[in-house]
């Protein structure tokens, strides 16, 4: 493929938004060129190959996995606007997932009801108030692109006045999403209600590269110009409209491609740093983390463990807050992948434990410490897992990931996985034309990353919102 | 161009939409939105196809009169023939 000197949008990363942007373009006929720094798709949610085994990185669960024909759920919308066939995720539903904290348990499955009434029964005093709160989110139109900024936590307070009720249901929903430490934006908080608790969790069969693997036949037949290893250095503008990009890959080098629309998926203070000079207005993100994954000779279920996510967390109250070590290890995650109801494709074992991380701590150890520490994250990984299975697994292969990966492959600044704290919720910029899709336009998850993608697209692409 | 083929666009264009929906058996003259699983996004998609398709162009404020098969066969049928 060659690079054309003009497209009508460029759309930046080949991640979930970037791509679902990219097709909804591209279907109506807008010649757009998809560039994406790495040599693969996915963005946060991709996988590499090691020793001859798949790893995933991010989906621990596609969210929203609501059954075939759920009319009105963003799963089921933006497979339609995708015009992809439900069939083709071959989505395999959780069997159930535990909120650990010291002194009480609560598990979930993708039937609200049953999360409903253990909540009722565990916290008597709180029933009013926590069945206001569903009613409360249930009525919230949470991906209004005017919705004002609001803390989660006080609305939450509103109705429910037990602290451990409050941080029990909260922890999941941060550590899946939140770009804010210690709360949530309330809309933020409102999708991921609704995508977690209210319409459950799945896995594609196959994994990530299910997902990715649709988005990118789409783009192949749509004709996209989609690049890979191709960096964005600048985006061009004249009075604050966009003229054009600056990209540059091995073949070609440097190159200027002239567009009117630029959506990019790359973080709102990396885009501008790109666009503007000296742009520092919005603040990159603090949330980091690392992930061990472990393949292991049994199943979880043979070693005693049928949950398929674990939000493990060993204080009274739950700390979402970029550690001042190099990670957190007293809360976890666990993703026990082949737990969900359909494993069949899975021949081993995974576990994959993820920590809170530090990511200033992890840039600055030397290569030697480096290595050492992910070592002993590793160790704190297994030492966890021991906790919930009944014996010790036969590991075969492991790896860690670090912040440190996650910017290398990402870009994203300080390795942030769900971006800077600032959003611009209708995509726009003091940029005319420069359009924000992905984390840092709000929407989140895969699913969320997604429609934002054919949001933006629609809303300034399709029927040009912004001009 | 008779209505019958100004309804089997239409309804080819919503098959690919909709598509995991049955759309041989919608009543023409029910609302499309009750029968199938179509919100105010798949409206918009229905308008850029038939552009798209058929350069047929269908102005916001006639969005209305999409709202049953047989109030869009009505209302594109004169503008397919202005085509033809």
């Amino acid at each position: 493929m060659e690079i054309k000197t003009s497209y009508d949008a460029v759309v930046v990363g080949a991640g979930m938004s970037g791509m679902a942007a990219a097709i909804r373009l591209a279907m109506f006929d807008r010649k757009v060129l998809l560039i994406e720094k790495h040599s693969i798709p996915g963005g946060l949610n991709s996988f590499y190959r090691r020793a001859n085994r798949n790893l995933d990185v991010g989906l621990h669960a596609l969210t929203n996995a609501v059954p075939k024909g759920t009319r009105g759920a963003p799963l089921t919308k933006l497979l339609k606007q995708l015009r992809i066939p439900y069939e083709k995720l071959k989505l395999s539903p959780q069997t159930h997932s535990l909120i650990r904290f010291p002194e009480q348990t609560l598990s979930f499955t993708n039937d609200f009801n049953e999360f409903d009434d253990q909540i009722k029964s565990t916290f008597p005093e709180q029933v009013t108030g926590w069945s206001n709160f569903v009613e409360a989110i249930k009525s919230f139109d949470e991906t209004n692109l005017q919705n004002e900024y609001q803390s989660a936590k006080e609305k939450t307070s509103e109705y429910i006045s037990d602290p451990l009720l409050l941080e029990m249901i909260f922890s999941p929903l941060m550590i899946y999403g939140s770009a804010w430490e210690h709360d949530m934006d309330w809309s933020q908080f409102v999708i991921m209600f609704k995508s977690i608790y209210l319409e459950g969790l799945g896995r594609p069969e196959g994994g990530v590269r299910t997902i990715i693997k649709l988005l990118t036949d789409k783009l192949k037949e749509l004709d996209v110009d989609l690049r890979y290893s191709c960096e964005l250095l600048k985006v061009q503008s004249k009075d604050d409209v966009v003229t054009g990009v600056f990209i540059k890959d091995r073949k070609h080098g440097e190159l200027e491609v002239k567009t009117n629309q630029v959506f990019s998926s790359i973080g709102l203070p990396e885009t501008m740093g790109l666009a503007t000079s000296n742009d520092r207005a919005h603040p990159a993100g603090s949330m980091s983390f690392t992930e061990s994954i472990f393949f292991i000779k049994e199943t979880p279920k043979d070693l005693g463990q049928n949950a398929t996510l674990i939000f493990h967390n060993n204080r009274d109250r739950y700390l979402y807050q970029k550690p001042e070590t190099l990670i957190d290890d007293q809360s976890a995650v666990i993703c026990l992948p082949n737990n969900y109801h359909s494993d069949g494709e899975m021949d081993e074992g995974i576990a994959r434990v993820t920590f809170m991380a530090n990511n200033d701590l992890w840039t600055s150890l030397s290569e030697d410490e480096y290595k050492a520490k992910k070592e002993e994250v590793s160790l704190k990984a297994k030492k966890l897992l021991a906790q919930y299975f009944d014996q010790e697994p036969t590991i075969t292969y492991e790896d860690t990931f670090t912040p440190k990966t996650v910017t290398r492959y990402t870009s994203h600044y300080a390795g942030a996985v769900y971006g800077s704290p600032d959003k611009t919720r209708d995509g726009t910029t003091k940029i005319k034309g420069l359009v924000i899709t992905g984390t840092d336009q709000g929407f989140l998850g895969i699913v969320g990353a997604m429609l934002s993608g054919i949001s933006m697209a629609n809303y300034h692409g399709l029927q040009g919102g912004s001009q | 161009m008779t209505a019958t083929d100004v309804r089997t666009k239409v309804l080819d264009i919503i098959a690919d939409i909709a598509l995991d929906d049955d759309v041989s058996t919608i009543d023409d003259s029910v609302s499309l939105r009750e029968q199938l699983d179509l919100d105010s996004m798949d409206f918009l998609d229905i308008v850029m196809e038939l552009k798209k398709r058929h350069k047929v162009e269908v102005p916001q404020e006639d969005y209305p009169k999409l709202a049953t098969m047989q109030s869009c066969v009505d209302y594109l049928s004169p503008k397919f023939q202005a085509l033809a």
